[in-house]
């Protein structure tokens, strides 16, 4: 009896520390990725006169104002550099889940001679940094004439989105039994509508996931639209809000926070929505063998 | 409906590893064959060959008369049940049992036809809107069996069907599937590991060990007229017991002072292998408490290791001379305890002599 107190006392104590460190580092990470963000929502509701104030705590708002949101959405240029984004990114996520997914598919099910070494391959491509691609992309871009041109960014974009996509995907599709093919199969399906009735169906969380990714990378793609496009009316939001805004060393602080915080809440909206699905598609490969 | 014929199938992997080497077997229409034998002995191989799932690397498939060795799966007429049931998650039992026909372009009212009466068959009606997850595992495997009957197929092909379910719903499953096939009599061919399905189910079993058929035949006869030790051994539980035995004067003769007369009927049989090394083979249920009257019958003086008390009968364990793990059932009402000595008594109109070195049945 007294033994089970004590075993019982101490798998509580256990317990109750292993919840302290959690909740500890937990809160030590929340605060160091939201303060960015939080101290860019305090810079962007003060006016410009109280930015240049150096008295006073700057996490505080004494006069909380509207003027840059307003200045920003009034600006046809920052409009343009949120279609752009919005098309770049809309086009950069089909045509990466149409080449993922049809990749993956081949790659996960179809055995063939070499399949395994261009599974590998894909993977490694994803491990060439974009700030070493570009260059030899720019002449390719170049070649094309497509410079300075939101169709070249859809070219180039998912080269940083189908490696990691169809891995995902390879990695979902693998993890579904063989014997759902072989039945589908045997029920009279081809190898198109197994993947269409079946295979996708099934798979949709990990297509959501790599969906997200390829909206993220390409909606926060910087290194690329920095090198290729040169005029602001084919500027996506990354490069537009910070080369229009930055004027020598004149910065339009009020302004780039708040362009800034919009430009990121298009991929919060899109996780808040799609968060279960965004997990349970990462994790389903490591789970389901 | 449709007859199969196996023409030396072989199926040879990457590196010249054989799990099927040149089998021959013929499937009669309506008739349910079950393959059985240990893990690797090439029955799932040859199932999946025939489904065609698997690539043959020699000989010929005939399913209804015509060669099927190039014929993709969909196009062969035949409906598959799996081990883990694959059942398509996304859809309700409805759709899953419908797929087969969508696919093949059925109208819509005789695919609800079909359905609705595969569901009746299988008593699944009440669950035909829920998704597979919402099922307990027999409900799955039904829904897989209801998959297969709505296709009206040449051929079912079944894979360790119930190897996934607990005892009780085995058994229960088990006699679902031979009322099945009794009401529907689509040449059935089912491939366990399970020597009891094998006997309980079958028509006709085939046994097969190393990638080759060790026997054919109605599992009585399998029972009863083993042509292998390996068959003798596989079939039946508990095992059958092997003696090293020698014949002379028309008597076995196992060790020491154990001599067990040979009935008159086969002593003939038994001429040419006077003076050869065998094994004398007898299944427990033929090696018994004494029940006097009988005719031939031959004692046999055992000291029990292991008694195990089954409720209808008695497992007793023993070891006679070389032979280690042999077994007896006797009656439970017979008094037994580990190592008190306790007469048996043989059967030996149930006896076997095997040929120890071929392990050909004499």
């Amino acid at each position: 009896m007294n033994l089970a107190a004590n075993i019982h006392g101490s798998l509580r104590a256990e317990r109750r520390w292993a919840l302290i460190i959690a909740y500890v580092s937990l809160c030590a990470a929340v605060v160091i990725f939201l303060l960015p963000p939080v101290y860019m929502l305090i810079t962007s509701l003060k006016t410009n006169a109280e930015m240049s104030n150096l008295q006073g705590n700057p996490w505080l708002v004494r006069s909380p104002t509207l003027e840059h949101y307003g200045t920003i959405l009034g600006n046809p240029l920052f409009l343009t550099f949120f279609w752009n984004s919005i098309k770049v990114t809309v086009l950069t996520v089909i045509v990466t889940m149409v080449i993922s997914v049809l990749a993956a598919f081949a790659l996960a099910r179809m055995r063939f001679w070499g399949s395994q070494a261009l599974a590998t391959g894909v993977f490694l491509t994803y491990l060439v940094p974009d700030t070493l691609l570009f260059i030899p992309l720019y002449q390719i871009v170049g070649g094309l004439g497509l410079l300075n041109s939101t169709w070249g960014l859809v070219l180039v974009y998912p080269t940083l989105t189908v490696p990691f996509c169809t891995w995902i995907m390879i990695g979902y599709f693998a993890s579904i039994p063989k014997e759902l093919d072989e039945a589908a199969l045997i029920d009279g399906a081809t190898w198109s509508q197994m993947l269409l009735k079946i295979f996708i169906p099934v798979a949709l969380p990990g297509i959501i996931a790599a969906t997200i990714f390829a909206f993220t990378v390409s909606w926060a793609a910087f290194v690329y639209p920095t090198a290729f496009i040169t005029t602001p009316d084919q500027m996506p939001l990354t490069i537009g809000v910070v080369s229009t805004l930055v004027r020598g060393d004149t910065f339009a602080w009020g302004q780039i926070m708040a362009g800034a915080l919009l430009a990121a809440l298009p991929p919060v909206v899109v996780y808040a929505f799609l968060m279960d699905y965004y997990i349970a598609g990462l994790t389903a490969g490591a789970t389901k063998g | 409906m449709a007859q199969v014929t196996l023409r030396k199938i072989v199926k040879e992997y990457e590196g010249g590893v054989q799990a099927v080497k040149g089998i021959d077997l013929d499937i009669a229409d309506h008739e349910f064959v079950v393959l059985v034998g240990p893990s690797g002995c090439g029955k799932s191989t040859t199932l999946r060959m025939i489904a065609g799932l698997e690539e043959i690397s020699g000989g010929d498939i005939m399913i209804g008369g015509s060669v099927v060795n190039d014929v993709p799966p969909r196009d062969r007429d035949i409906a598959m049940v799996f081990q883990n049931y694959a059942l398509y998650p996304h859809m309700s039992v409805f759709d899953n049992m419908a797929f087969g026909l969508m696919l093949r372009k059925f109208p819509k009212d005789e695919i609800k036809r079909r359905v609705d009466n595969a569901a009746r068959i299988l008593d699944i009606v009440p669950l035909l809107e829920r998704k597979p997850k919402a099922l307990s595992g027999g409900q799955r495997q039904r829904v897989a069996m209801g998959r297969a009957i709505v296709r009206a197929p040449k051929v079912f092909l079944f894979d360790e069907p119930l190897s996934n379910l607990d005892a009780k719903l085995r058994v229960q499953m088990r006699t679902e599937i031979k009322k099945v096939h009794q009401t529907v009599r689509t040449t059935t061919i089912y491939v366990t590991h399970d020597q009891v399905e094998a006997m309980t189910l079958a028509d006709r079993v085939v046994v097969m060990n190393h990638g080759i058929i060790e026997q054919v035949g109605p599992p009585q006869e399998l029972y009863h007229n083993p042509a292998t030790r390996f068959v003798a051994g596989f079939i039946g539980s508990p095992a059958m017991n092997f003696l090293p035995a020698r014949v002379e004067n028309d008597r076995v003769h196992l060790h020491g002072d154990a001599w067990l007369p040979i009935p008159e009927a086969r002593r003939a049989r038994y001429a040419s292998a006077v003076g050869r090394d065998l094994l004398f083979g007898i299944r427990p249920e033929h090696l018994t408490d004494q029940r006097l009257g009988l005719p031939n019958r031959a004692d046999i003086l055992i000291t029990p290791e292991v008694i195990e008390p089954m409720g209808m009968e008695t497992l007793v364990h023993f070891h006679l001379g070389e032979a280690r793990d042999c077994c007896a059932r006797i009656e439970p009402t017979v008094h037994a305890a580990p190592g008190e000595p306790i007469l048996l008594t043989a059967d030996m109109n149930n006896m076997h002599l095997l040929d120890a070195a071929t392990g050909r049945v004499l």
